[in-house]
């Protein structure tokens, strides 16, 4: 006999209580790191061998640095869910999961928010 | 995990389910396998995108010591490798679009699109470093 109601099922969204939003969040942010990356190698490509003053400058465009922001926060949270499935998947003792998923999420924020820092303050005239 | 074994200390001999190993490597295996090293590559290549943005907020001197470092020749391979692991999850992440949508799975168009993802991004890398190489760059 079903026990549960229907609306315990929705909100229970199995055992993760997640459901698919590690699934769904993966392929937002991949199509995002799409169009951002091709962007970005555009503008990689634009700075060969630039000097300084221009790089500064170009960095500082709001045009530059919205694309660029928008990437370093996709890419960081891509790269976090990516790296949290690769430990999932072959790192079996327990705490030394734990501890390499704590350390994954230190390094992705730490690595978006050191590049988001980096492009505000090039577009805040730093 | 400890190995299993019989009262006597012999090991039981219990079927396992097949492994990487047992299958004869087919190109959208391969593929796969390429898929997760190069997202592994990005993740700690971001660091050295990170670092060049910092750089640059940072001023004209750690700039030019940044991009001293980038200019040896190790880093310069590094950052091929960095381009073509980038082009490469890019075009492996759309045929998984592709796949996701359940379209493709007959088996010449996942032979196709596997190949196709491996030669895509190695001419791109390949043409995005003969160009930049060559003098490329753009004025701006």
């Amino acid at each position: 006999m079903m026990m549960r109601t229907p609306l315990k099922n929705v909100r229970g969204l199995g055992s993760a209580k997640e459901g698919a939003d590690h699934f769904w969040k993966q392929r937002l942010t991949g199509a995002a790191n799409l169009v951002l990356s091709i962007f970005l190698l555009g503008l990689l490509i634009c700075l060969a061998g630039a000097d300084y003053a221009t790089v500064k400058a170009t960095l500082a465009r709001p045009f530059v640095a919205l694309p660029l922001l928008l990437l370093v926060v996709s890419a960081a949270v891509h790269m976090r869910i990516g790296m949290a499935v690769i430990i999932e998947d072959y790192v079996h003792g327990e705490a030394m999961k734990i501890a390499l998923l704590m350390l994954n999420s230190f390094f992705s924020i730490l690595v978006g928010a050191a590049s988001a820092l980096a492009v505000l303050k090039l577009s805040f005239g730093g | 995990m400890a190995e299993a074994r019989s009262e006597r200390g012999n090991k039981i001999e219990r079927p396992l389910s097949p492994h990487l190993m047992i299958h004869t490597p087919h190109i959208n295996m391969v593929m796969s396998i390429l898929h997760r090293m190069t997202g592994a590559a990005l993740y700690f290549g971001m660091v050295l995108l990170a670092w060049w943005l910092t750089a640059a907020a940072t001023g004209p001197e750690y700039f030019a010591f940044v991009q001293s470092v980038f200019a040896t020749w190790p880093m310069q391979l590094v950052l091929f490798g960095y381009t073509w692991a980038l082009i490469h999850h890019m075009v492996g992440g759309v045929r998984h679009f592709i796949w996701d949508t359940g379209a493709g799975f007959d088996i010449r168009t996942i032979d196709l699109l596997s190949w196709g993802s491996i030669v895509v991004s190695a001419i791109a890398a390949l043409a995005i470093w003969a160009y930049v190489l060559n003098g490329g760059g753009v004025a701006l």
